[in-house]
């Protein structure tokens, strides 16, 4: 009973960072109809940029809240303008180019980012600087609560609560939710589009910084392609819940996270990655729409 | 000159050509120009999903790996058959390699195919990431180490005067290069090629039309399976070692590369891209030990992806050809 709360506690917190990547590629899907290949970059860039703040700033040194705040606000800045230079140069002049172009292109940007933070940062694993102390809180039902775990609910349900106010109760959510229903008719009635697709990527890339700290917190180890995998994973979860829908992002990062958790203790670690892939394969077979997606009849 | 537009004539006079460098140069050489038609073979297959029929496979490589580890397991774990020696037996693993490609091609075709751009790309990325991973926790093929000494090619004896090994690997080497380019020529001139370029042009109206266009994709991705297996097989006897190390995404997005960058429906531009493919690598090399071996040769391919793109979007020949009378001459020989 206790293991079994100490691995579900593990599930949720890896997939709550699941959902903050996801979505980032739910909302740019949304308002975009593309699958931004990038974002699992700009989410590595983040580890670095979090992880060289840290060293400049010294924070490991003295740990804690303050440090953390620091060092989320840096990241989520710098990943803002990263996605925003990779909306402006790769994407926008191909906004009106056939989605396969797109595609390559994305995955261009994905491929350059990995091997250009290689040849800067060096292709060996960091040790991410410790910002929150591991320690143990408070037991449940004798399961110890670790501050990483945490740190990573509190922080991830803080930002996944602002999102939602973004994107429920503002006027730039408003207009994001009219873009991603029907662009162009949005620009017919005032909404500046470019304006919008901007917002959607600085919101997506400072998600994927926020994930990128938490996972160095917990894993404590960052390399240049710490980004594949995860971008993977994080997309399969937006798919599972349906992708352009922000609450099916959540649901899906938290089903994947606990099932994978579940697989690595009851069945092999060997099956961790395959998991994703035949979640993935096993959706888009019976419910390509994913858990809340509905379903786009195609039009001429 | 005249006589060049003869395709037969055209490629004895590259094979002559290229042998010749081959001969009075080092094996190093050799092994390149040997590995420029693997690389043609492997963009030419992956033209036909990619370019043809318009679907975005991003798994090419698992097909190599399935195709060369046929080669390696049938070359080293059994025993020659009697009676079937020297290059018939070679023909013949390697068209078994081809198969077995083509056989997982339809498997992984099969559910993946009724997906379209985005997903089908994330799909293709899985299975080739899933042949990988099986290859790497199975200890019959080698495990992570893979399998070695695989025999390359013989030495044929013609009364008196020795063939080398290099001549009859490049001989083979050609000799299934050129049955890929024809193979290919041909079905896209066929109404099952014509199908494969209607599913790109317009989905929703070539099915209007009543084509079958899963059937069409199929049928395309086992072509270019089988190929890209044949591929593997040629990659097996040439580098005497296969390991799920060579046959990564990287092998893949080498091949996706040459068809963006050649022109996505054009077999000379894949033909001029794998060239460029083959030897940049190489060129790069020295400029290793300045970056603190980081490969220098992925920022310059992702570069010209992203460049390509937004500049030239169709490719640098887009769907032209080199040489309009070799097409001709093509064209009228049925």
């Amino acid at each position: 009973m206790e293991e079994l709360l100490q691995h579900l506690i593990n599930g949720l917190s890896l997939g709550s960072i699941y959902a903050l990547i996801a979505l980032g590629y739910t909302m740019v899907y949304g308002i975009l109809q593309m699958i931004n290949f990038a974002h699992s970059e700009v989410y590595m860039m983040g580890a670095f940029f979090a992880y060289y703040t840290a060293k400049y700033l010294n924070l490991s040194s003295s740990p804690g809240f303050g440090s953390l705040a620091i060092v989320l606000v840096v990241t989520m800045v710098l990943c803002s303008l990263l996605g925003l230079a990779i909306e402006k140069f790769a994407y926008r002049p191909l906004r009106k180019a056939p989605k396969l172009n797109v595609l390559i292109t994305a995955i261009g940007v994905s491929l350059f980012l990995q091997y250009f933070a290689q040849l800067v940062f060096g292709a060996d694993p960091k040790v991410f600087p410790t910002l929150i102390e591991e320690q143990t809180l408070f037991t449940i039902a004798g399961a110890p609560i670790k501050s990483f775990d945490v740190t990573i609910l509190v922080v991830s349900l803080v930002s996944m609560g602002v999102l939602h106010f973004l994107v429920y109760h503002t006027k730039l959510g408003k207009a994001m939710r009219a873009v991603s229903h029907n662009a162009s008719v949005a620009s017919i009635l005032g909404i500046n589009v470019s304006r919008v697709i901007a917002y959607t990527f600085i919101i997506g890339s400072s998600l994927a910084g926020i994930g990128a700290i938490l996972v160095g917190i917990k894993y404590q180890k960052i390399e240049p392609m710490m980004g594949t995998m995860i971008g993977l994973k994080a997309f399969v979860a937006a798919v599972l819940g349906g992708i352009g829908s922000i609450a099916g992002a959540v649901t899906g990062g938290l089903i994947l996270g606990i099932s994978e958790i579940l697989v690595v203790v009851y069945g092999s670690s060997q099956y961790r990655d395959a998991l994703a892939f035949l979640i993935l394969i096993f959706i888009l077979l019976v419910k390509p729409a994913g858990m809340f997606g509905k379903n786009r009849i195609e039009k001429v | 000159m005249r006589a060049l537009k003869n395709p037969l004539i055209a490629a004895l006079v590259v094979l002559i050509v290229a042998s010749a460098l081959g001969l009075l140069t080092n094996s190093y050489i050799q092994l390149i120009v040997l590995f420029l038609f693997v690389n043609s073979i492997m963009g030419m297959s992956l033209n036909l999903v990619n370019g043809y029929t318009g679907q975005f496979s991003l798994g090419h490589a698992g097909f190599v790996a399935v195709g060369a580890y046929f080669t390696a397991v049938m070359t080293t774990k059994f025993p020659v058959p009697d009676g079937l020696a020297g290059l018939p037996y070679f023909i013949l693993i390697s068209l078994g390699s081809g198969l077995l490609a083509g056989a997982f091609g339809y498997i992984v075709g099969l559910p993946s195919l009724r997906l379209k751009g985005d997903y089908l790309a994330i799909v293709t990325l899985g299975f080739g990431e899933i042949i990988r991973v099986s290859l790497n926790n199975a200890p019959y093929l080698g495990g992570a180490l893979g399998i070695s000494s695989i025999p390359s090619m013989p030495e044929v004896d013609l009364g008196g005067f020795v063939v080398s090994n290099y001549i009859t690997s490049l001989l083979f080497a050609i000799f299934w290069s050129v049955v890929c380019f024809f193979v290919i020529w041909r079905l896209l001139k066929s109404s099952h090629g014509r199908c494969f370029l209607s599913v790109r042009e317009d989905e929703i109206a070539a099915e209007a039309m009543g084509i079958n266009t899963t059937k069409a994709k199929i049928q395309a991705f086992v072509v270019s399976s089988f190929f890209a297996g044949i591929a593997g097989a040629l990659y097996a006897h040439f580098t005497n070692y296969v390991s799920p190390a060579s046959f990564t995404f990287l092998m893949s997005i080498d091949a996706v590369i040459m068809v963006v960058l050649g022109g996505m429906g054009s077999m000379s531009g894949v033909l001029t891209s794998a060239l460029i493919i083959t030897v940049l690598p190489e060129i790069l090399r020295s400029l290793k030990d300045y970056t603190g071996g980081v490969d220098l040769r992925m920022i310059i391919y992702s570069l010209a992806l992203i460049l390509i793109m937004i500049l030239r979007p169709k490719g640098l020949f887009g769907d032209k050809e080199i040489n309009l009378n070799w097409r001709k001459n093509v064209g009228s020989s049925t």
